[in-house]
């Protein structure tokens, strides 16, 4: 028998703007992307240095996570929550980077602590090492986000009691273009986790 | 109670072969795909298992006519083609392509848009091809895509969203993964030699490989291998390492056991990842000894094929089901004397061997890992 769950928390960060349930806590009008995340990660307190050294993509994802997840009471060694991302240009922002430093042969300079980058799932192992989630995990790529898969497949790991809670996002990043969507999935909380709110959180 | 899922067609497109049984006999036989390369996609030459361009081009020649394809698509289009059955594709038939790269060597001619490097295309294009009904469900989650697609199929098709899925996986060799690992020193100067005193890390390959999954049970055959459980568990430690005490592993492991309600000891055989570096290697003996699967026949396909990245984890399960199908062991090419500091039982000798309950595992970049038990249907 299916069960009904909920969505606890929702953040939403695109337009340089960060939302925490709906409500707006953070704007900064005429920033670059890396100027916006860098003020948006002071404001909010997240004190991991660890941040500075990441691509966009994971500094996005990781910010998003860290509003969510500061609500919660976490284990400070092992959380069991599950993180579901997906995106449309999986890591294409920094493989177009790296690609650069391999381009001409006079300037020949791939980086290790680029291509590390040069793989979409590196976020979630960016959030997982900060949160302590030693939990289910996956990354998909789509053309346009798709609720329908992404409701399912939470459900499907809460159902066959691999994990329960579900961290499910939409992080893309591609130049100029980014948008977070990032929502918690578990027993409580005071949206209905359906197809219907999960569509309406994303097109805010 | 969940719907069974099985796995009752596989495929595969390597160096070694165009389909699961010639790979199976060649592997058998001792062949390798690896062989040492000179070409402007490295500065100095380098181990690879490559396919000839040729090879490809002809293979596809007989099934299309076509000029659109990458190398890497065609690779794709002809693990699937003997797979598919126009009949069989219906509203709720998934396509799960796994990857890491894709096309991304698109990215070094300007001639191209970054459209050309987008996995949605090459899903997209390998899609059409079939006129596959659903959007595509591409898995870009490093070194486990592989085999994580497949437990993904399964837990799709138990959602009901989906009664059946075309699973494929690949990724071919490129300058982009080659300079980078090369960047990481994680390439060995020769073809890899995983679980061995003396290996020095990773030989990378290029590959496809299909399965067809379906919860429809009047399409079991006697060659049919049952998805009884899986796991996927981060190991939350470092991004380019694995964790020390191979944690997510053991609790991927652990997962998948859990859910097929299966004590360790019926395990008969482990298809491991066994790439070659002197961590990962390491991590995996610790993880299977905290399991108590020190004494459970293991393997590495790598010495054969290569890092295959985004396809390792499903070729490996295809030739792991060919081993089982035949109650055969296939020897670990590249070991002779142990180099992990956990006893593990290498095979080292191509035997008979009663095979009903496999494992596959694989870790990758990020942290991830999966495990995926199989079960004999005949």
């Amino acid at each position: 028998m299916e069960q009904n769950y909920k969505i606890a928390q929702h953040c939403v960060i695109e337009n340089n703007k960060v939302f925490l349930n709906g409500v707006e806590e953070f704007s900064s009008a005429d920033e670059q992307f890396p100027d916006f995340i860098k003020a948006a990660y002071k404001i909010f307190k997240s004190n991991y240095p660890k941040f500075f050294k990441m691509d966009n993509l994971s500094k996005l994802s990781f910010l998003a996570v860290d509003l969510i997840l500061k609500e919660l009471d976490l284990n400070e060694e092992d959380n069991d929550i599950a993180v579901v991302f997906a995106n449309k240009s999986a890591s294409l922002d920094t493989d177009v980077k790296y690609q650069s430093s391999i381009a001409n042969k006079g300037e020949y300079f791939p980086s290790p602590a680029v291509f590390v980058y040069t793989l979409p799932n590196i976020c979630v192992g960016e959030i997982s090492i900060k949160h302590h989630l030693k939990s289910e995990n996956a990354f998909f790529v789509f053309d346009a986000f798709n609720a329908e898969f992404m409701y399912n497949y939470a459900v499907n790991l809460l159902e066959s009691k691999k994990t329960d809670k579900v961290l499910c996002g939409w992080v893309e990043f591609f130049e100029e273009n980014y948008k977070a969507v990032v929502y918690l999935v578990q027993n409580n909380g005071t949206l209905e986790h359906n197809i219907k709110t999960i569509n309406t959180i994303y097109n805010k | 109670m969940q719907k069974e899922v099985y796995i009752t067609q596989t495929n595969c497109i390597t160096p070694l072969g165009l389909d699961s049984f010639s790979n199976y006999n060649a592997v058998l036989e001792g062949q390798s795909g690896i062989q040492l390369h000179k070409s402007n996609l490295m500065q100095e030459p380098f181990y690879a298992s490559i396919i000839s361009n040729e090879v490809i081009d002809v293979a596809f020649s007989k099934i299309s006519e076509s000029k659109e394809f990458t190398k890497l698509e065609k690779m794709f289009i002809l693990a699937l083609e003997p797979m598919v059955s126009k009949e069989d594709i219906t509203s709720k038939t998934a396509f799960i392509l796994s990857t890491t790269k894709g096309n991304i060597e698109a990215l070094a001619n300007t001639d191209n848009t970054i459209e050309d490097a987008q996995l949605g295309t090459l899903a997209k294009k390998v899609s059409a091809f079939f006129g596959f009904k659903t959007q595509p469900i591409i898995v870009s989650n490093a070194c486990v895509s592989g085999v994580l697609a497949i437990a993904i199929a399964k837990r799709m098709i138990q959602t009901g969203l989906y009664d059946d899925a075309y699973v494929v996986a690949g990724d071919a060799i490129s300058e982009f993964v080659l300079s980078g690992f090369n960047s990481f020193q994680a390439m060995s100067s020769e073809p890899c030699k995983p679980y061995d005193k003396e290996r020095t890390g990773v030989t990378l390959g290029e590959a496809t490989a299909a399965v067809y999954i379906t919860s429809n049970q009047n399409k079991v055959n006697k060659e049919s291998f049952k998805v009884i459980g899986d796991g996927a568990v981060n190991d939350a430690n470092h991004i380019s390492g694995p964790s020390r005490t191979g944690e997510g592993l053991f609790r991927s492991i652990n997962s998948a056991l859990k859910e097929a309600n299966l004590e360790a000891n019926k395990i008969d055989y482990i298809s491991a990842h066994g790439t070659a570096t002197m961590y990962n290697d390491e991590m995996e003996a610790i993880a299977f000894n905290r399991h108590g699967l020190q004494n459970v026949p293991v393997n590495s396909l790598k010495g054969y094929y290569g890092h295959t990245l985004g396809a390792s984890g499903l070729l490996e399960t295809v030739l792991s089901i060919e081993s089982a199908n035949n109650n055969k062991l296939i020897v670990s090419k590249g070991y002779t004397n142990c180099g992990v500091t956990q006893p593990i039982n290498i095979i080292s000798e191509t035997k008979q061997h009663e095979i009903k309950y496999f494992l596959k595992t694989a870790s990758g970049f990020g942290g991830c890992n999966t495990a995926v038990l199989f079960e004999k249907m005949n």
